[in-house]
């Protein structure tokens, strides 16, 4: 599967009544990369990250994920963070360790025991006895225990103080490995830009730009955040 | 060590930097085998795929070399490290004489100022 796209979108639109959310997207990701998709709010990222987990139905156009149709199989090889948590907050960490081992094979528990251990979280604690911040660690820890090919983050620094958006990046890269990649959905892009290999722009339900971030950078003389807001201007 | 990064800059360009610094320094010596990209990449918190870009061009300047199982070593030659650090002193100086110059002071002057310096 050498040179198989690992996410290929061809002429993606959705539409809410007359209006376009997603018009004529086209995307190639391959293998190996950490991606940012970087949009303001109301680009039309998460409509886009829930059509490739299956959540939205398309209006026209097509998905693969590994040369396949969006389905139950694509759906074993991505590992998804939504933007809102779906956990029931009255349970124990554990209990959600425990919940994910029997919903997802590829779910490596005593990973997401280690990496608990490691950011001080204590897995007999309530979720509802968390503070926001700890309950972000937590889906983040449990999404990236997941022996993926794709992770799908949607805003995974949202509401986090500096400290702990830090921690959060140093989970994604240590845990990122060369067969996989994972997509980060942001709007808080100079936080995030040291870490990614590609960048793309979407804008008014369009991709308006993909590409290396090094590039990007030498080509524009300037971070992606500024190349960003200049293009994006209010 | 925190290392930062500028954002304007191009990462593989400022670890490039930081590893010449290493070189230069005897942080790693002549001939000595370097950690693993994923090691480096842990060091510097920065993605792997950044780390080897600025390893492959290290490797491209002959600064370091690939042993095809061993991983990665630094030049043997010590010739070549001498050389990137004369460029690299000469490229503080210039910038130091520019920045005199600015003010200006010229050459004979900023020369007499670093003489006053007590390290």
């Amino acid at each position: 599967m050498s040179n198989m796209e690992l996410l290929e979108i061809k002429n993606l639109n959705k539409k809410y009544d007359k209006k376009y959310v997603l018009k004529d997207v086209d995307l190639k990701i391959t293998s190996g990369k950490i991606i940012g998709l970087l949009g303001k709010n109301g680009a039309g990222k998460t409509t886009l990250i829930k059509l490739i987990n299956d959540l939205l139905t398309p209006t026209s156009g097509e998905i693969f994920v590994k040369g396949n149709n969006i389905g139950v199989e694509s759906k074993k090889v991505i590992s998804y963070l939504p933007e809102r948590t779906y956990l029931n907050k009255q349970m124990k960490v554990s209990e959600v360790i425990d919940y994910f081992k029997d919903f997802y094979e590829n779910f490596d528990d005593n990973k997401a025991k280690k990496l608990l251990k490691d950011l001080d979280l204590d897995i007999n604690q309530n979720l509802s006895k968390m503070s926001k911040g700890m309950q972000e660690k937590v889906q983040l820890v449990l999404v990236m225990s997941r022996k993926a090919d794709l992770y799908i983050l949607d805003e995974p620094l949202g509401g986090v103080d500096p400290a702990t958006r830090d921690y959060i990046l140093d989970t994604i890269l240590s845990n990122f490995n060369e067969n996989a990649s994972v997509i980060i959905s942001t709007h808080l892009i100079s936080d995030i830009e040291r870490i990614l290999d590609e960048v793309i722009f979407i804008d008014k339900g369009k991709i308006v730009l993909q590409s290396d971030t090094d590039e990007l950078r030498t080509k524009e003389n300037a971070s992606i955040d500024e190349i960003f807001r200049r293009m994006f201007k209010c | 060590m925190d290392f930062t990064f500028d954002n304007n800059i191009p990462i593989y360009i400022q670890l490039l930097e930081y590893l010449k610094i290493y070189l230069i320094s005897g942080v790693f010596k002549c001939g000595e085998k370097l950690p693993s990209v994923r090691d480096f990449a842990n060091t510097f918190k920065v993605n792997p795929n950044t780390m080897q870009k600025a390893l492959a061009e290290l490797e491209s300047m002959n600064l370091i070399y690939t042993e095809r199982t061993n991983g990665k070593y630094v030049t043997k030659d010590e010739k070549l490290i001498e050389k990137l650090k004369d460029e690299y002193a000469i490229t503080l100086a210039k910038s130091y004489f520019q920045g005199m110059k600015r003010i200006g002071l010229g050459k004979a002057d900023s020369i007499k100022y670093l003489e006053g310096i007590n390290e």
